[in-house]
Parts: C-alpha cells; sequence; structure tokens
C-alpha cells in the first residue's frame, strides 16, 4: 500500500480508519482501573492477615504464648492480669454447640422439605420468607434472646441466670437455620433424578430414599453447609454479646453468663482502649486466635467437598 | 438350584420369619412422621419470625412516635429518640454506596469483561470466596487498626469515613458476584454485534452490556447495602459513639464527624437495665426493620421488572 494513491484513494481511505489512538488510551485505562478494583478484595485479605500478625506479634512480645494457652483466667483489665484463651474459647465452644444441634436437625429437614415435599406453589412463598429470618440483623436477634427466651426459658429451669450461654446459643442457632437450609437444599436439589427413581424400583418409600440415597449423595454440600454454619456460629458477635453476659468464666455450664471471644472485643471496644496498649493488642490476639479457628473451619469445608464431592455425569 | 413354584414361594418358611417382610403399614408410619417433622423444622422459622415481630411491635409501637423520631437520643428514656442514629445510618448508607458501587461493579466488569482465566483471576475468585467467610467482627479490626489510625489524616479517626470504608470491604463480595452474575445473564451476541460494527470493548460495556446488566447489578447492591445497615460488630469495634447530640454537617466535613447508627443505638439500649430503655431498643427495632424492609422491596421490585423486560 505503499505506492503512491490517487488523492480520492486517500480520503477514502481516511474515511474507513478513524483515529484509534485515544480509544487504545481509554481501554489501557479502564481496564488498568478495574483491574485495580478487583485488586481491592485481594487488598482486604493482606491487610485482614498483616493487622492481625502484626499486633498480635505485639502482644506475645509482652506476654509469652504459653501464659495465654495455659492460664485458667481472662482478666486482662485486673492488677494481676492473665490471658486464658481457653476461658473465652471454652465460651465459643459452648454457644456455637448450642447453636449447631439446633440449626443443624431444623435446617436440614426443612432443606428435605423444601427440596422434596413442597408443592412448588409454596416454596415459592416458603423461601423468601426464610430469606427474611436470614436478613433479620444479629443486634435484633439479641433483643429477642435477652429479653423474649431468656424470661421464658426461666420459667422451665428455676436456676436459669439473667444472662445465660443457653439461650443465647438457641437464638444464635434459629440465626443460622435460614443458611443451613437453603444451602442443603441446593445441594439435595442437585441429586439427579434417576438415583430416587433407582431407589423407589427397588421398594424403598419417599422416606427411605431421601435418608438412604438422596442424603448420602447429597453429603458433600450438606457438609460444606454444616460447616459454614458453625464457622458463622464462632464468630457472630451481637447475639453472644448482648445475651450470654459478659463473664469470663472457664467450662461448660450453660446456665450461667459466659464471655465468647466475640463478646471480648465488643466490651473492649466499648471501654476507650488507646491504641498500642496491651489492652488494644489483646483485642487482635482475641481476633487471629477467631480467625484462625473459622480459616480452619472453611479449609476444612473446602477439602471436604473436593475429596467427597459426588460428580454425577 | 431348582425353581420353585411362585405360590410355594410366597408362603415359604423364609417369609414367616420375617426376611421378605416387607412391613409396609409400619414403614410408611414412619415416612408420614418424617413428614410431619420436615413441615414442622419448616414452620418453627416462620413461627419465631412471627413471634419475633409479635414481641417487637408489642413492646415499641406505643413508644414510636413522631417526636421519638425527630429527638436525640438522651439519659431519660421517656424523651430520648432516635434523630442522630437514624440520619447516621443514612450517611453511612449513602457513602457505603457511594464508595462500594464503582468498586464492586469495576471489580466485576473486569473479572467477567476482560480477564481471561489466569492465576490472576483465580486468585481473586478464592479471594473472594474466603472473604464471604471472614467473621464481620475480623472487618471491625481492620477498619480500627488501618482506616481509625493508619488514615488518620484522612479520616479523622472514629468517623463516618472510618465506618464507610469498612461497610464498603464487608459487603464488597457480595456486590461483585451479584454484579458478576448480572453480566453473565447479557447475551454474548450482543457483544459481538457491538464489535462487528466496529466498537471498542469499553464502548460495548458502556453502552449496551452495562446497561442491561444495571437492574441486575442493582437489586445486588440494594440487597448487599441491607446488610451493611443491620451491621452492628465492625461499627462497635471501630468506635460508633451511642450518645451524638448533634447531626454531621452535609459537606466533605460530615464524612469526618464521629458517628452513631440504628444497630449501635439500639444495642446500647438493650444492654441497659431499665425496661423503659428496651422498649426504646424495640422501637428502634421497628424503625431498623422497615428501612429494611423497604430497600428490600425495591431490589424485588427491580428484579422483577427486569424480569419481564427480558
Amino acid at each position: 500500500m505503499t505506492t503512491n494513491p490517487s488523492s480520492t484513494e486517500q480520503i477514502n481511505r481516511d474515511l474507513f480508519r478513524p483515529n484509534r489512538q485515544l480509544n487504545k488510551w481509554v481501554e489501557l485505562v479502564v481496564k488498568t482501573i478495574f483491574a485495580l478494583f478487583a485488586l481491592v478484595s485481594v487488598a482486604t485479605t493482606i491487610g485482614i492477615v498483616l493487622t492481625l500478625i502484626f499486633e498480635t506479634f505485639a502482644f506475645f512480645s509482652e506476654i509469652p504464648i504459653w501464659r495465654f494457652l495455659t492460664d485458667t483466667q481472662w482478666t486482662p483489665r485486673f492488677f494481676n492480669p492473665q490471658y486464658g484463651i481457653f476461658v473465652l474459647i471454652s465460651a465459643t465452644l459452648l454457644t456455637s454447640t448450642i447453636a449447631i444441634s439446633v440449626a443443624l436437625p431444623v435446617g436440614l429437614l426443612s432443606a428435605i422439605c423444601l427440596s422434596e415435599y413442597a408443592p412448588a406453589k409454596i416454596r415459592r412463598w416458603l423461601k423468601p420468607a426464610l430469606e427474611i429470618l436470614a436478613g433479620v440483623p444479629t443486634v435484633v436477634f439479641g433483643y429477642f434472646a435477652l429479653l423474649l427466651v431468656t424470661p421464658f426459658l426461666q420459667k422451665i429451669i428455676p436456676g436459669l441466670q439473667g444472662f445465660n450461654a443457653l439461650s443465647a446459643g438457641l437464638v444464635l442457632g434459629v440465626s443460622i437455620i435460614p443458611l443451613v437450609a437453603s444451602l442443603s437444599e441446593d445441594a439435595i436439589y442437585a441429586v439427579p433424578r434417576s438415583l430416587r427413581e433407582g431407589a423407589y424400583a427397588l421398594g424403598a418409600t419417599k422416606r427411605e430414599t431421601i435418608v438412604g440415597v438422596v442424603l448420602p449423595s447429597a453429603l458433600s454440600g450438606i457438609v460444606a453447609s454444616f460447616v459454614l454454619a458453625i464457622s458463622r456460629a464462632v464468630g457472630e458477635t451481637m447475639i453472644v454479646a448482648i445475651a450470654a453476659g459478659q463473664n469470663p468464666t472457664l467450662g461448660l455450664n450453660p446456665f450461667v453468663p459466659v464471655m465468647t471471644m466475640t463478646a471480648y472485643i465488643v466490651q473492649a471496644s466499648l471501654g476507650d482502649t488507646p491504641a498500642g496498649s496491651l489492652a488494644y493488642r489483646t483485642l487482635f490476639a482475641v481476633g487471629m486466635t477467631l480467625f484462625l479457628i473459622t480459616l480452619a473451619l472453611n479449609i476444612f469445608s473446602f477439602w471436604f467437598v473436593r475429596r467427597f464431592r459426588e460428580k454425577y455425569e | 438350584m431348582t425353581m420353585q413354584e411362585p405360590k410355594s414361594f410366597a408362603s415359604s418358611d423364609s417369609s414367616e420369619n420375617g426376611l421378605f417382610k416387607v412391613a409396609l403399614p409400619t414403614r410408611y408410619n414412619f415416612d408420614r412422621i418424617f413428614v410431619i417433622a420436615t413441615w414442622a423444622a419448616t414452620l418453627f422459622g416462620l413461627v419465631v419470625l412471627a413471634v419475633l415481630s409479635i414481641d417487637v411491635l408489642v413492646d415499641g409501637l406505643p413508644r414510636l412516635n413522631w417526636s421519638f423520631l425527630i429527638s436525640y437520643p438522651s439519659r431519660r428514656p421517656s424523651i430520648a429518640g432516635i434523630l442522630s442514629p437514624l440520619i447516621g445510618s443514612i450517611w453511612l448508607l449513602v457513602v457505603t454506596a457511594l464508595i462500594a458501587f464503582p468498586l464492586g461493579v469495576g471489580a466485576a466488569i473486569f473479572l467477567e469483561e476482560y480477564s481471561t482465566d489466569n492465576w490472576f483471576t483465580r486468585l481473586i475468585e478464592i479471594n473472594i470466596a474466603n472473604l464471604a467467610a471472614v467473621p464481620s467482627i475480623i472487618y471491625g479490626l481492620l477498619g480500627l487498626q488501618v482506616f481509625v489510625r493508619w488514615m488518620l489524616p484522612i479520616t479523622a479517626g472514629r468517623s463516618i469515613l472510618s465506618g464507610a470504608l469498612t461497610l464498603t470491604l464487608l459487603i464488597l463480595p457480595i456486590i461483585i458476584v451479584a454484579s458478576r452474575e448480572a453480566l453473565r445473564t447479557v447475551p454474548s451476541s450482543l457483544r459481538q454485534a457491538g464489535y462487528a460494527l466496529g466498537a471498542t470493548r469499553w464502548q460495548v460495556i458502556r453502552e449496551h452490556v452495562f446497561p442491561l446488566a444495571l437492574p441486575g447489578i442493582l437489586t445486588g447492591t440494594i440487597l448487599a447495602l441491607s446488610r451493611a445497615i443491620g451491621e452492628t460488630a465492625p461499627l462497635i469495634v471501630i468506635g460508633a459513639l451511642t450518645f451524638i447530640t448533634f447531626l454531621p454537617p452535609i459537606s466533605p466535613k460530615g464524612l469526618q464527624s464521629p458517628f452513631t447508627a440504628l444497630p449501635i443505638q439500639i444495642f446500647d439500649w438493650v444492654s441497659r437495665p431499665q425496661a423503659a430503655f428496651h422498649n426504646n431498643a424495640a422501637a428502634g427495632i421497628i424503625v431498623l426493620m422497615l428501612l429494611l424492609l423497604l430497600m428490600n422491596a425495591t431490589a424485588i421490585l427491580l428484579r422483577n421488572k427486569f424480569q419481564q423486560s427480558r
């Protein structure tokens, strides 16, 4: 195309070759900016990890790690402070266990109902209703636990104190039912029809088919939803901060006030903790413990799903 | 092995000693119990929701009036109101939306329209999945350290801006996932048509893909924001106050003023021993839930409109 073109050809070529330089620049700029936006999520993760590690190291340079693990009391504000993290972990374990023992059976059964028994019409109404339950702020559940569930339980259980792990755990369980139900339902719904029909052909009833064939086939998804629910129960804050009390006691008695890891973070944040002080650093040491526990649960969930996922077709 | 007569098979010993006993009536009974159990479990959630609403309405409605909405919090429960928490929540909502929407949609457009399936994309995807499982109170610790302490000159410490930035990070994964799904529903023939006419990638996205995906993106964003408006724990960690008797000025300076929010005020009232404050908390909860319902209704309307137009 380097041979001398006539003037009309030149004009035509210019007409059909608009100047694209600007567009290329815009394209590059837009792509770079959006890539940077996408990097914000990575930066968040790095930020979380770095913040926690940085302040936790500062904490352990003052308090040896074995004291953190072996002290039997959690009294960071006392004159002779003790930092036994297991006091907080035991409370978290207690509330989470109560919550899970409510949420797992109820959540799984409603998942079965939604997926196997409920007619399509009713299902269309039930699912959004459960979504509303999932959207209720946890501070509202805290109100519910402290001012309705606890007085109710006190009529049944005489020795129950005003703040206790039991009602906090029960309401915490209710708050994670929708999570278990909707994730388990997805897993149950994905089991192919042919498996169910095979079971019917062998003479199994509907319940036997569900319990013996459908649930085992959906096991990886169901377990993943359970683990996610446990991780949510461990990290949940407002319900336990309001209803479980602020009393760090070691032990697994559900009738007395306890203090979970998250409740400690709330309590310490409410009192003005000057930045850089030891009290400030305990926040991050506890946060790190919480983060590691939920991370371990999530990694386990990923691993389990990968290892045990049933592949259909 | 000899063939048996069907008749003798039916009446053979094995059926009498139970090996082939199908026991259908018993099994059907178990089935019925099982069905009832699943329905009971499903209704359980709804019953709790109903009891919760009735309890809150009974406690809160008598307290809920106009002066409750336009009064500042007070040490005396009878004259306390929710003006500053309500305005604080709206501030947080608007600022969070202004930051989170472009960030989330931009990231989604990058992941869905620009990038191919490479290590960078996978890294971001794994990251987003992980972030969704981090407890929200951990975001509070992040915000405390990064926004309140390190970015002190910009955010002025425990300010509306710090709170909004923390909530942004918290809901960003939700917005990204929802926006990607909305972008994915736009048929690729539309993009091809744009390219065929000589449009660049950005022109196609800007003029064709984004407008079509917008209702879906907005739905996701509103749902994410309604999550943010109910969040309490991270804001407490950052240091929201519970006793604010002024309104932040509507100017950039307002971003740097200390803040409170509806859930924080509710938490404060619930934690007090006096019953009068508990009723205030219930009234506050009614306002918060109405706000949430309003947002969710908007999201559902948008979704329905979107589905009809396609």
